[in-house]
């Protein structure tokens, strides 16, 4: 490899070569930054382009102390956030006292349920703390299965424990889904930040 | 836009420019999809049909879409080949999973699965809890197999699947987790997804290159 490709050899901007098995994996589509938002919408960029869609979560902080970040789905043409989810919920956490648990979450999952679904549990409001994560969703743009989710969080809780909390699940429904919506479970996303992105 | 840059605007091949911003485009490499239509097994062997598994990367990474059955109550499962062509590498393993039922029945928990895990054992893994072949059903995760090219250490393998199944007839969310290491020093060069019995009727398994930096 010579020139300027050879000069970009492993930097993210200016003229490079796309990798010869396929090109770019990691496809940031949008990122949204919170600010006393009441929901953070992504209503565009999901569609049949890619098979898998991740969302990063960078420093969630809630206006309101012990509150979760729940998030809904929204099918493709539909008009609200209210699609059927079977999932579950579980934990492991570590006090900064020292104590320790892991458990299922029955506050955190849904049986054909069609609310809000909680991704990270009871979240701290001060000054420093906050939860940051990962959710990958599959084949939202298929219409013959359900849309499977897994995601994985770790939160500075109101009760000063350091959480991870795993979610996983389904949305029951064959219709494709095009919109995303995040919220807290009560006041607003203060701040952070979420970004999507596409997995080609 | 003009020139070479703008005739390879989409492509995935090529030269092109990098994403505005200094957004980086990350560390993976995608290497290879295989769709399932009614195929006993999925293979990725090294240095057929442009597979690359060897020590080009630290990391490989196997995502499953929409994995659909053709036989009800089967396992998907994984093994690995290290040397020779059989799929029969030495795995020690743990298997766990978080179930919820489609009915709310209170049937919903965090539990060890002992039928699932494997001890010194040749046997294929499994990766999903036991299948469903309703229209709708699939399962869709990943797996990360580290450093399948080393020489000196066991490979570790981590995977995470999230699957609709069948549980006494009724439509469950599992969601499993299985990791192990191939006791074996010999570099891993192929690996095999299949069913326990029957075909994988439809689905995408892609594998991806994971760099280091």
């Amino acid at each position: 490899m010579s020139g300027i490709i050879a000069q970009n050899s492993g930097r993210h901007t200016g003229l490079v070569k796309a990798s010869s098995g396929g090109g770019a994996v990691w496809n940031l589509i949008e990122t949204l930054t919170a600010s006393s938002s009441a929901t953070l919408d992504f209503t565009s960029g999901i569609d049949s382009t890619y098979d898998e869609y991740v969302f990063k979560f960078i420093n969630i902080h809630p206006e309101t102390d012990q509150t979760s970040l729940l998030f809904q789905g929204n099918a493709a043409g539909g008009s609200g956030y209210d699609e059927t989810i079977t999932s579950t919920g579980w934990q492991a956490q570590h006090s900064e006292s020292g104590s320790t648990e892991l458990s299922y979450e029955t506050g955190s999952d849904q049986a054909q349920g069609t609310a809000f679904q909680k991704i990270s549990h009871e979240l701290g409001n001060g000054n420093d703390e906050c939860a940051s994560g990962y959710l990958h969703l599959f084949g939202l743009s298929d219409t013959t299965f359900v849309k499977h989710y897994i995601s994985k969080f770790n939160a500075y809780r109101y009760n000063d424990y350091s959480q991870t909390h795993f979610s996983a699940g389904y949305f029951n429904t064959t219709s494709a889904i095009d919109e995303i919506q995040f919220k807290m479970s009560s006041d607003a996303i203060d701040a952070g930040t979420i970004s999507l992105y596409g997995i080609s | 836009m003009t020139g070479i840059i703008s005739d390879n605007v989409g492509r995935p091949s090529g030269l092109i420019k990098a994403a505005s911003g200094g957004t980086s485009t990350g560390a993976w490499t995608k290497i290879k999809t295989l769709t399932a239509g009614a195929d006993s097994t999925l293979d990725f062997v090294d240095g057929t049909d442009d597979v690359v598994l060897d020590s080009t990367y630290p990391i490989y990474r196997f995502s499953f879409i929409n994995i659909h059955a053709e036989t009800s109550g089967e396992k998907f499962t994984v093994n690995f080949r290290d040397g020779g062509s059989a799929y029969d590498a030495t795995k020690t393993t743990s298997y766990f999973l978080a179930y919820q039922d489609e009915a709310g029945s209170g049937d919903a928990a965090l539990s060890y699965i002992t039928s699932k895990d494997l001890a010194q054992s040749t046997d294929a893994q499994p990766i999903a809890q036991d299948t469903n072949v309703d229209n709708d059903a699939s399962i869709s995760g990943y797996l990360h197999l580290f450093n399948p090219s080393s020489t000196t250490f066991v490979k570790h393998f981590i995977s995470n699947t999230q699957s609709m199944t069948l549980s006494s007839g009724n439509p469950y969310s599992y969601q499993a987790f299985v990791t192990g290491y191939c006791n074996v020093t010999a570099a891993i060069d192929g690996v095999q997804f299949s069913m326990s019995s029957g075909n994988i009727d439809s689905g995408k398994i892609k594998l991806y290159g994971l760099g280091d930096s």
